[in-house]
């Protein structure tokens, strides 16, 4: 569904991303692991088109969306989650969802998705007309995830979902993160808190210093030394 | 005295709706691309002369002149911003401030140039008209200007909560980055913003020729006032651009009866220091 082929990302003259190459089929749940400032943050904004990189691949059913803009990206099945949420704070909860559908194809089809997320997140539904920024932290994470699916997407990236959440609210994100996906929706998922994220991956792929140092199935990850050293310092 | 004062407050509040209008442009503007519109003063002189032209050329009643007027100023504001600020947006507060005050320099003097400096106003057969509430009397143009601002306000207001490119104008104000990722084209919003922003002041200027003599420096006092107004009401707001407008206006004209008309200015700059002094950010301000 989506192929990477060696990008090159760089911030200014800062090189980010260092030949990066990874693949995602269809209905996966794949996982990007890695330290702060492994890159992974900057590797989800280049699929989205925040970034493009200097060279390399990046193609998405087939089509190459290197050179595409963001707006672009999301029309053609790529949405993107970013770190810390961004929702529209002070919009209403159900304007940041029909904005989630702002992009023609979506929009067409914004009531039906709209209660489809409703019932996925009740809590949404109960607090349509609140002001965003006033939601509780694991509310904001599922609006921004809700917003994330207004749009239609084949896949959705989503970056740090558990950051910032209380333990409970964290494990409760996972399971959200599982039936998105097993409504058909393919995830890749960048997170800190890899035993839940490679818990629920099919795949996943260890960043490094912006290079891949590891690939693998989610168990043989988790349970790989380098991974147990270069995380939990064992 | 009582009934001077009441006077004063009731026509402050009137010249204050316009005001709202004109400080609800520049707040947008703002609030959207955080771009501070040093011309916004010379765009409000423009309205003025759109209206005050149509009426002496072609004998066109300035209130029907309204639209030429937001529609001119739209697009004026659009190009500004597509083709001027939109290449200096990333680049520091005093590079924008160097851009927008270049145009009211460019815009005042070209004004200059093309008709001179002489005092311009527009007499329609209403111009003289008043009407009485009680013991208040009020300039029948004022109060035209003061339900025509409040109606474009209003229908500003319907844009920005009703349809899909208001939505899209908040969003991009709100948070851009999250803008973009939802497939909002925020370098398309930008420009629309600004155009909306300068045709709610062209409508101003039009609202306020019947009795408001126009020269081509008659801007920067505007520039002034609006700016008042969006900090005593919160930068970005717009709830705060229009109950600002009336508060300033109402201070403004309690001021020159108080003190004298020349230093109007003193009773709304007092009213922003107090203001500033209890809430920082302004009254609306987050």
């Amino acid at each position: 569904m989506l192929e990477i082929e060696g990008i090159q990302v760089y911030y200014g003259d800062l090189q980010v991303l260092w030949d990066i190459s990874l693949k995602i089929d269809s209905g996966e749940i794949v996982s990007i692991v890695g330290a702060n400032g492994a890159g992974k943050t900057t590797l989800l904004k280049t699929i989205s088109g925040l970034l493009h990189p200097r060279s390399g691949r990046l193609r998405f059913l087939g089509e190459p969306i290197e050179n595409k803009s963001p707006a672009q990206i999301v029309e053609a099945g790529i949405s993107h989650i970013p770190e810390g949420r961004k929702l529209f704070t002070t919009l209403t909860v159900l304007e940041n969802l029909e904005l989630g559908a702002y992009v023609p194809k979506a929009r067409q089809k914004r009531k039906e998705t709209l209660a489809r997320v409703f019932r996925l997140f009740p809590i949404l539904e109960e607090r349509k007309y609140q002001i965003a920024g006033t939601l509780s932290g694991g509310e904001q994470q599922m609006l921004a995830i809700g917003r994330g699916l207004m749009a239609l997407p084949r896949l959705l990236l989503l970056d740090e979902p558990s950051l910032g959440l209380a333990p409970q609210v964290v494990k409760n994100m996972f399971e959200v993160i599982k039936e998105v996906n097993r409504f058909g929706t393919t995830i890749l998922l960048v997170e800190q808190n890899i035993f839940h994220a490679l818990g629920i991956s099919t795949r996943g792929y260890v960043l490094q210093n912006g290079r891949i140092v590891l690939e693998g199935t989610g168990a043989e990850l988790l349970q790989n030394i380098h991974v147990q050293k270069a995380y939990l310092g064992l | 005295m009582t009934s001077l004062l009441l006077q004063a407050i009731a026509s402050g509040f009137l010249m204050g709706g316009v005001y709202g209008l004109m400080a609800t442009g520049l707040t947008l503007i703002f609030g959207v691309m955080k771009v501070v519109n040093l011309a916004h003063g010379e765009m409000m002189m423009l309205g003025m002369a759109i209206s005050y032209w149509l009426f002496t050329l072609a004998g066109i009643d300035p209130y029907l002149s309204i639209p030429v007027s937001i529609f001119l100023l739209f697009l004026l504001g659009f190009f500004i911003q597509r083709f001027l600020i939109n290449p200096i947006l990333h680049a520091s507060e005093h590079m924008q401030i160097l851009v927008t005050l270049g145009v009211s320099l460019i815009l005042a003097n070209s004004a200059l140039l093309l008709w001179g400096p002489n005092i311009r106003s527009v007499t329609t057969s209403y111009s003289l008209e008043t009407l009485w509430i009680g013991e208040i009397v009020l300039d029948l143009p004022r109060v035209v200007a003061f339900l025509f601002a409040l109606f474009f306000t209003f229908l500003l207001y319907l844009l920005l909560k009703k349809t899909e490119l208001g939505k899209a104008i908040r969003a991009s104000a709100d948070n851009p980055e999250a803008a973009l990722l939802v497939g909002i084209e925020v370098n398309r919003i930008y420009p629309i913003s600004f155009g909306i922003g300068a045709a709610c002041v062209g409508a101003s200027g039009s609202l306020i020729i019947p009795f408001y003599d126009l020269t081509p420096h008659v801007g920067p006092p505007f520039t002034m006032v609006a700016f008042t107004i969006i900090i005593l009401g919160g930068m970005g707001s717009l709830s705060g651009a229009l109950i600002g407008g009336l508060l300033v206006g109402v201070a403004e004209s309690v001021g020159a009866i108080l003190l004298s008309s020349s230093l109007k200015s003193v009773a709304s700059t007092t009213l922003l220091v107090l203001v500033l002094l209890f809430k920082p950010r302004g009254l609306f301000g987050k």
